[in-house]
């Protein structure tokens, strides 16, 4: 298992260098032109390109690209073009809202979900099954800045019950830090309740056929122990699975989440770095979020062997 | 109901302390994310507005343009306008303690007109900026420059920084934001894209006179301003709504009428410029390199119908402006401008078809991310498209803009013939600050045009003896304008603020300034 971990991180190197190739060959290729951006539009053309030159964006390709991997390599992700700032730093600045809402969310959707799916399946074919199929393709279909918008118009602006917009440092105190945290959750948690609450229905249905399930009903077991116990559990590795290929929908979803609910994140940094074409920030945080990809692919792959012991690398 | 405010301010009161605290704070939602402290490194109107809480101006002009003495205590004019005497007023002090004194304000003088449109004008007819004494120094001048008050003081002007950081070059970016403005920046609590604060400077010692736009006394009445990037305009406007935030700089014109609804908010036009939409055309590829296919279609250019799609319906919101200086200032004419008052589209047509227009492809680039540019494109695709041009209407955003309006290359080679931007009032003003107006080929704004005339023009105007003579020379180069038509001046439209009730000292002003504004 150890050597197993060990090789698996060590193959997050190899991924991880296709996608700096990757981030900083889209980035070159693509339109826009930073110093052209900072020196705003009363710049001449000579203006911008002196700053080009200071910026040093003439260099060729290969110079920065190779210029750029050492620095990661030593630990520098190199300095934002327009706040002069580390990109360390300010990835800092906002890991934690990120982090914050990301892990609320992931808290709300699998404790509502995966009860979702399970009632779902064990009440196959009634109305609260299709109750629940509903949700879900609502959750599916519904974009994320909608559902932000009615929570925020219903529940911030309408009720008066919570904060429009911002975010509060968990050091503050918790209840500012949920106050602020939690309609951004229900909102990019619909897509995730939807999708974790469809596999944990179909999964469990196909369980509960089994004939260890039959078994344990005719030894008399009771339903609620069958469905948590034994026919969950089974299902468990289909259901991780998924939560963490879900990860791929709350990065993508927070961006547009912290965006709706103004929350200083890594989400809102991406696109502000994207539009201004902010190179060092793009490539830092977008390896960030690789990074944490396969970290948590990593993790569910682990995962595995606790649900299902037969399961051995 | 009982919502949270409600419940906060009764189960969860504070101490009277942290009231206060929060009252002596304004809490603001800024145009933009502050990306760069630098005002001579990016000319960022956000940039510009951190610079007039952190820094102090030599000169500044009042809602009239008359520049005033600011950090000084006045200058005089000698030797037949070739020596400017500049004297500091007494008590001037850096946020780090240290005293203004004149090698700060030469070396920021300097630095100043380097990147600078009009700086770069001043620039050149000076020969030396010397220290007389630690409150005195003088500009010597090649060439008698009349407007050196109005260059230092303009809204864009010369910010004063410590001599250490003024010596940085101005291509590159400072990152000391000492100045001796009324407000501290605080740089520990700045997160790019979220939040900016500064506080009050008790050291900052303000003029006496009342305000008046940007001149006058700089009174810092408020301990904490703080900038909360809101990028979204329905939070921001929610936001407002709520009392999360206490003041907006830039609110979406569609939104206006929600905000006017909602209870202690005002609604107001602060800012004393419009902010101007500008057509401007590649005038090195057909078929906007002939100058007779750009008049036809100026000839069927209807301001209101630009401006409606900016701003809104309301005739109060907008204004027409058919001349290339912005108007209600000195300079502006319209003398020459009768082309843009044809509003005519058989007529443009046929001006069309006599210019020799044969169906060359236009590309026209439109930022789906810039609402008011957005606009203002669309509007123009419209218009080509009905004069019977084969238009490429190309949808990207902001930042492909500003790098594909660079480039000489082609229209199919990734080149353009059309774009739109705007610009502020202030910076129409004069000759010397509209940069759309240069037509000096290679070295003129994107777009290129050539025209020797307007270049003589220009050149005359900055030597210019006198205002009536300056007036003049404003008319002539009005009318030349009109026949090379290097961009369509499309009229302006007013940005309104918006601010809570509790908001007090509100005053107009060219650009977004905090000093004098308190809160009840």
């Amino acid at each position: 298992m150890f050597a197993y971990i060990i090789r698996r991180v060590l193959a997050t190197i190899p991924v991880m260098a296709v996608v700096a190739l990757f981030v900083f060959s889209l980035l070159y290729i693509a339109p826009g032109d930073p110093a052209a951006v900072i020196a705003g539009d009363q710049a001449t053309p000579a203006d911008v390109e002196r700053i080009r030159q200071s910026l040093g964006l003439d260099r060729p390709f290969l110079v920065r690209f190779g210029e750029w991997v050492w620095n990661i390599l030593n630990g520098d992700m190199g300095v934002s073009i327009f706040t002069n700032l580390p990109v360390t730093t300010m990835i800092k600045q906002r890991i934690e809202p990120t982090l914050s809402l990301m892990v609320l969310t992931l808290i709300l959707a699998v404790s509502i979900a995966v009860p979702m799916g399970v009632v779902a399946a064990w009440k196959h074919g009634t109305w609260i099954d299709r109750c629940v199929m509903g949700f879900a393709v609502l959750g599916f279909s519904v974009p994320v800045f909608v559902v932000g918008y009615v929570l925020a118009y219903v529940f911030a602006l309408e009720l008066d019950w919570l904060p429009v917009q911002g975010y509060t440092a968990f050091k503050e105190g918790l209840f500012p830090w949920l106050e602020n945290l939690i309609l951004p959750s229900i909102a990019l948690g619909g897509v995730y309740i939807a999708l974790i609450a469809r596999i944990t229905r179909a999964t469990m249905l196909e369980v509960l056929q089994q004939d260890y399930v039959r078994t344990a009903r005719a030894k008399g077991v009771g339903q609620r122990s069958i469905l948590f116990l034994h026919a969950l559990k089974n299902a468990a590795v289909p259901i991780v699975t998924v939560i963490g290929i879900g990860m791929a929908l709350l990065i993508g979803g927070a961006v547009v989440t912290e965006s709706v609910f103004a929350i200083p994140g890594l989400g809102r940094l991406t696109v502000d770095a994207i539009l201004r074409r902010d190179y060092p920030v793009i490539q830092g945080v977008v390896l960030l979020f690789s990074f944490v990809y396969v970290l948590v692919n990593l993790l569910i792959d682990l995962l595995y062997t606790l649900f299902d012991p037969r399961i051995r690398y | 109901m009982i919502g949270r405010r409600t419940l906060l301010a009764s189960a969860l009161a504070a101490p009277a302390f942290a009231q206060s605290a929060a009252s002596r704070t304004l809490r603001v939602i800024p145009q933009a994310n502050l990306t760069s402290l630098d005002p001579f490194w990016t000319t960022a109107v956000v940039t510009r507005n951190h610079a007039y809480l952190v820094y102090d101006t030599l000169i500044a002009c009042d809602n009239q343009g008359t520049p005033h003495p600011q950090m000084l205590a006045g200058w005089s004019v000698e030797d037949g306008g070739l020596r400017w005497v500049m004297t500091l007023r007494e008590g001037l002090r850096f946020h780090d303690g240290e005293p203004v004194r004149s090698i700060d304000c030469t070396t920021s003088i300097i630095r100043f007109c380097v990147r600078d449109p009009f700086g770069q004008s001043l620039g050149a007819a000076l020969a030396e900026a010397r220290v007389i004494d630690d409150k005195r120094f003088e500009l010597r001048l090649k060439h008698p420059f009349p407007y050196v008050a109005i260059a230092l003081g303009k809204t864009n002007g010369c910010f004063v920084m410590p001599e250490r950081v003024a010596r940085t070059d101005a291509y590159t970016q400072i990152r000391d934001t000492t100045g001796s403005g009324p407000f501290r920046f605080l740089s520990d609590e700045w997160n790019p894209g979220s939040q900016a604060v500064w506080a009050k400077f008790d050291g900052y010692v303000p003029r006496q006179e009342p305000v008046n736009g940007l001149a006058g006394g700089r009174v810092p009445k408020i301990d904490r301003v703080e900038w909360n990037v809101i990028s979204d305009s329905s939070t921001a406007a929610a936001a407002m709504a709520t009392g999360e935030q206490d003041y907006w700089e830039y609110p979406l014109h569609d939104l206006l009428p929600r905000l006017r609804r909602a209870r202690d908010v005002v609604v107001d036009q602060r800012l004393t410029d419009g902010t101007y939409g500008i057509m401007r055309f590649n005038c090195l590829y057909p078929p906007f390199d002939n100058a007779g296919v750009r008049r036809a279609v100026a000839m069927a250019v209807d301001q209101k119908d630009w401006l409606t799609a900016v701003a809104g319906d309301d005739p109060a919101g907008y204004g027409r402006c058919e001349g290339i200086f912005a108007c209600d200032t000195p300079l502006a004419n319209e003398v020459g401008s009768e082309i843009l008052k044809t509003r005519n589209l058989e007529r443009a047509r046929q001006a069309l078809a006599a210019a020799g227009y044969k169906g060359e492809k236009v590309v026209l680039l439109a930022p789906g991310d810039y609402p008011q540019i957005n606009a203002l494109s669309l509007v123009t695709a419209d218009l080509l498209k009905r004069l019977g041009m084969n238009v490429e209407l190309v949808s990207t955003d902001w930042g492909t803009v500003v790098q594909r309006r660079a480039s000489r290359e082609p229209p199919e080679k990734g080149g353009w013939n059309v774009f739109h931007t705007t610009s502020g009032g202030a910076d129409l003003i004069l000759p010397a600050t509209n940069l759309y107006l240069r037509a000096n080929g290679a070295n003129a704004w994107f777009g290129w045009p050539e025209d020797a005339e307007i270049e003589r023009l220009r050149a005359a105007w900055l030597a210019a003896p006198d205002e009536a003579a300056g007036k003049r020379i404003g008319e002539q180069l009005n009318a030349r304008s009109m026949q090379v038509m290097a961009y369509i001046p499309l009229g302006f439209y007013w940005q309104p603020s918006v601010w809570r009730r509790n908001v007090t000292g509100v005053f107009r002003s060219p650009t977004t300034v905090f000093w004098n504004i308190g809160k009840a």
